[in-house]
Parts: C-alpha cells; structure tokens; sequence
C-alpha cells in the first residue's frame, strides 16, 4: 500500500468514524438495530453545505448538522417509544422520510462546496498538504468524541443507558424512565452520524442524498471487526474499539482495492462483497481462536 | 397507608383468551404491615403486585398511596416510593454492569440519573459495608461484573438494591422460588432483617404456606383474583398449614357449589 493510499484510509477511518461511535451507541449499547444513520449521514451534509453556501462559518456549520442529526434520532426513538412501533422498522420509516427531506434541504439531489471555505481551511493556511490535514483533523475530532463518550457512558446518566439496553425492567424499578434514555440515545447517536457526514462532505466537497447509502452496514462491519480485534468488557475499551474498527475496516478495503492477483483485481463495484466477506470473518474468528485452544 | 380500591384487571381484554386476573380487589395495607400473600397458580398474586407497582393499567378502581393517587403514575415513577425484587433472579439486576454500577443505580432510585461521575469514591465504601452484611463475599469484588455471580448472589444483591434507599413498600414476588433451598432460606433470612432493621411495609408473594405462615403479621390469601382470606395479628399466629389448607377447600368447594347451581 502506498502511503497515499494509507492515509486516505486513515483519513476516511476517523471521519467515519463517528458515524461509528453513534452505531456503537444504538447498536452496542442501547441494543437498538437503528438504520436511521443511512439518512442521517446524508442529513447532516446537506444540511452542512447548505448553511456553508449561506455564508455559515463551516465550524459552526458542523453544530447544525449536529442538531439535525439529533432531531432525526429523536424522531426515531419517539416512534419507538411513544408510537409502539417496532425499533427496526421506526428508524426504516424515519431513513425513507429523511431521504425526501434531504432533496428539499439542499433543494437538488447533490450540492458541490467548489470554492466554499470549508473546516479544512485553517489547517491548509498553516501549510499542511490536503493529505496530511484531514487526517489530523479527523483524528483530533473523533478522538475528542471517544473521550467525550467514555466521560458521559460513565456518568450517572450514562450509567442509565447501559442498563436501558441491557435490562428494561430493572432500570425501570430503579425509577429510570427507559423512554427518555432512548430517545436521546439514539439523538446522539444520530447526531454523531450527522457531524460525520457533514464532515465528510465537507472534505470531499460534496453532498449527496445518495452518500449514506450502506452506511449502516459499514458502521455495523466497523463495530464488529472492532470488537473482534480488540476485544474487551469495560465499556472504555469497547468505545475505543469502535474507532479503532473504523480505522481497521477502511485499511482493509484499501488493502483489498489495492490488491493485484496477476489479471485480477478489485474494482469499487466489489466493495459490498469485501464488506461481507470481512465482517463474517470477524464473526467466525472468535470460534476459530476458541477451537483451537481448546486443543 | 396504601389503599388498594375495587381494583380489576384483565388481560387480552375482548378477545377469546380474556382473563379476569383480578375481580373488585381490595386492599388496605397499613405503615408497617408485613403481608404475606399466599395461594394457588393463576389466583392473582404476582398480577396484584404489578399492579401496585404499576406494571399493568388498571381496568377499574384506584390505587392510593400515603393518600396520594397513583393510580395513572407510571411504573418509573412508582420506583420512587416502591421497590421489587422478582422471582426470576436475573431480572433485578444488570448483568453487563459492574457490582457496584448496579448498586450506585439502585443508590440513586427515584432520583434524577444526572451526569455526575456514576461510581464516587465514597460510594465504593458505602457499598463494601452494604455487601459486607450479606456474608457473600462480594466486598471484595466491586468491579465485577454482574454476570459472573450465581443467581443466589444475584438474588441478594437485588435486595440490598432494593433497599438502598428506604422503600415506602418493598414488594418481594416469590423472590426465593427459584433459588437452591441453602440460599434461600439466607434469603429469607436477610429479609427478615431487613425488614426489621429498616421497618419495611411490605408484600411477600409465596407459594409456601409454612413461610407465609412464618414470615410477616398478617396473611391473605387469594383465589380466581379475589382475596378470600385476610388476618393478622393474634389471629394469624394461631394459624396453622391445616387452617389454610381447609380455608383454601371451602372456598374452592363454594365455587363447586355454585357452578353447579348454575349447572341446575
């Protein structure tokens, strides 16, 4: 792998990474299946682009994002709360609606940021090459998320949330009402998704209705191969697991499209069968391990 | 203290599988009352309990507690004055938490889960003293985590938690029915005490009619939702298994009679 390519795959690891923590948080530890990422990843970049074309400082339009991203889960918790509906098919109803939503935020299916300032700017000015600066940026903000996230699944509250996803019941007898812990938790976590995509889209300079796509299922992947690799039970490690999976599943896809076998090699088409492939792996070498210790 | 009044509860109400739990139930539990609730499968014991706690809507009537209706609180909210241990012993507690992650939400019942650090320092001594009393050895092993204890230690755990902070009413639901005979009668024990120590109201559903004859100053017993017997004090001291057995007959024998009435 070159080192161009290397980066590229840090880059996009910390950037989506947060859309990683938030998967972790509904996912891990909520246990609440949320596919409203697919629509909250475009939403935060759209909404993104659209406040940086208005003449929005683009730091600040971050914390738009954030906002919509965290209605949009609320949305979802609600419907699962409130409404009864199943969790699965509440955040199914909340991806499909965001996705007419997102057309009319940004007006059009997709928005360039040519010529816009984006948050990659400050760092271009001190001189770092677009390579180098949004990986240093990235990082700094998704490791500031990681710790942000070990602080508050460590506070009272937080506390809470683990054992919403874990024993209703029981939380519920301790005078905790689960409906209110749900609804916020799947707002941050879609708030989180949102700030990812809106960086994403600031780096790429682009939004699209179309970029959240698959992307539960890279966040799921990342998870998974996250906790396989570095596997552990305290929450503060399964948290930096979560980043450390998203750095790990966009290495390996980088690997994998780098890859030449004589005539053969993969084009982005394969990039689902990659997915799959990496995520079953992750799924079965726990029981590989396990057999052949037992040996 | 708590007035149970004319309450009634269905369930799958309207459909061919209605079921009329329980049937003008009521009930008035004074400060300081240990009942004991005994009676057969089906007769609408763990329902009265869920309902007092808030688990199920009621169909009809009001529940009051300290002359406050509750009766439209919901369950989270009741956990404020009403704390409940269940049958099953992995239901009171979080597995995936740590020992003392569970006991500092239990430390916090009824109050705002706020974002302050959840496990303080001076929690930790707190909860070493607590565990220290139920001679199980968890002192010691505060950062482990919930699932690697046996459900006996689960079990005692779940108590301690729900006597963390004083309970208006503890609720106990066949809390040693699914427990080896060793540890529940140290179940048993620790309840009592706590019990005493803390000067609980409360409600004890059992299937065993020597405990619910052992345990507590009063005794009811339920049949088809209805509650068929209620004594205490003296009364029920002199109580004996027979009584009960012969009062459970007599009242069974009644609905003989009447079914067959209406079969005439």
């Amino acid at each position: 792998m070159t080192w161009y390519a290397f980066f590229g795959a840090l880059e996009q690891g910390f950037a989506y990474g947060l859309m990683v923590l938030g998967v972790y948080l509904t996912f891990r530890v909520l246990d609440f299946p949320d596919l409203t990422v697919d629509g909250s990843l475009p939403l935060g970049a759209a909404v993104s682009a659209v406040a940086i074309t208005n003449g929005v400082p683009p730091y600040l339009s971050l914390l738009l994002a954030l906002a919509a991203g965290f209605v949009a889960g609320m949305v979802t918790g609600i419907l699962n709360t409130k409404f009864k509906i199943l969790h699965l098919l509440a955040s199914i109803l909340t991806m499909i609606a965001l996705y007419s939503i997102n057309i009319r935020i940004m007006g059009r299916p997709n928005m360039t940021l040519l010529g816009k300032n984006t948050i990659l700017d400050p760092l271009y000015n001190l001189g770092l090459s677009p390579s180098v600066a949004a990986p240093i940026l990235f990082g700094f903000v998704s490791i500031l998320t990681v710790i942000f996230l070990i602080w508050f699944l460590h506070t009272g509250f937080g506390l809470a949330m683990l054992a919403t996803g874990d024993n209703k019941q029981m939380i519920t007898s301790q005078g905790v009402n689960t409906h209110r812990v749900i609804i916020f938790g799947v707002g941050l976590s879609n708030a989180l998704v949102a700030l990812s995509g809106a960086m994403i889209c600031q780096n790429q300079g682009a939004a699209d209705v179309n970029m959240g796509v698959g992307t539960i299922v890279a966040g799921l992947a990342s998870v998974i191969i996250g906790e396989t690799v570095f596997s552990g039970r305290s929450v503060t490690r399964a948290v930096v697991a979560g980043l450390a999976g998203s750095i790990v599943y966009r290495l390996a896809i980088a690997l994998a499209l780098g890859l030449k076998l004589g005539r053969f090699s993969f084009t982005p088409s394969d990039l689902n069968l990659i997915t799959a492939i990496l995520v079953v792996a992750a799924l079965t070498l726990p029981q590989v391990r396990e057999r052949f210790r037992i040996r | 203290m708590i007035a149970l009044e004319r309450i009634t509860k269905y369930f799958h109400r309207g459909s061919i599988n209605e079921v009329l739990a329980l049937e003008n139930v009521s009930l008035k539990v004074r400060r300081g009352d240990f009942i004991t609730i005994i009676g057969s499968n089906g007769a609408g014991k763990s329902t009265l309990l869920s309902c007092l706690a808030g688990s199920h809507p009621l169909d009809e009537g009001r529940i009051t507690i300290d002359d406050k209706d509750v009766t439209s609180w919901p369950e989270y909210r009741r956990a404020g004055v009403i704390s409940r241990v269940f049958q099953n012993p992995l239901m009171g507690t979080c597995a995936s938490l740590t020992i003392e992650q569970n006991l500092s939400l239990a430390a916090r019942r009824g109050q705002s889960h706020g974002l302050g650090l959840g496990v303080r320092q001076r929690d930790r001594e707190l909860f070493r003293e607590k565990l220290c009393q139920l001679g199980l050895e968890l002192e010691d092993r505060l950062k482990d985590s919930v699932g690697l204890l046996s459900g006996g230690q689960r079990q005692a755990l779940t108590m301690l938690m729900a006597t963390m902070v004083r309970p208006k009413v503890l609720l106990l639901d066949e809390h040693t029915a699914a427990l080896d005979p060793k540890i529940a009668h140290q179940i048993l024990v620790l309840t009592r005490r706590v019990v005493e120590v803390q000067d609980l109201t409360t409600l004890m559903v059992t299937h065993n009619m020597k405990q619910a004859l052992q345990m507590g100053n009063r005794l009811v017993m339920m049949h088809r939702g209805r509650i068929i017997l209620d004594v205490d004090g003296e009364e029920k001291s002199r109580l004996k298994v027979e009584d009960l057995i012969e009062r459970f007959y007599t009242a069974r024998g009644e609905e003989f009679s009447q079914d067959r009435m209406l079969l005439v």
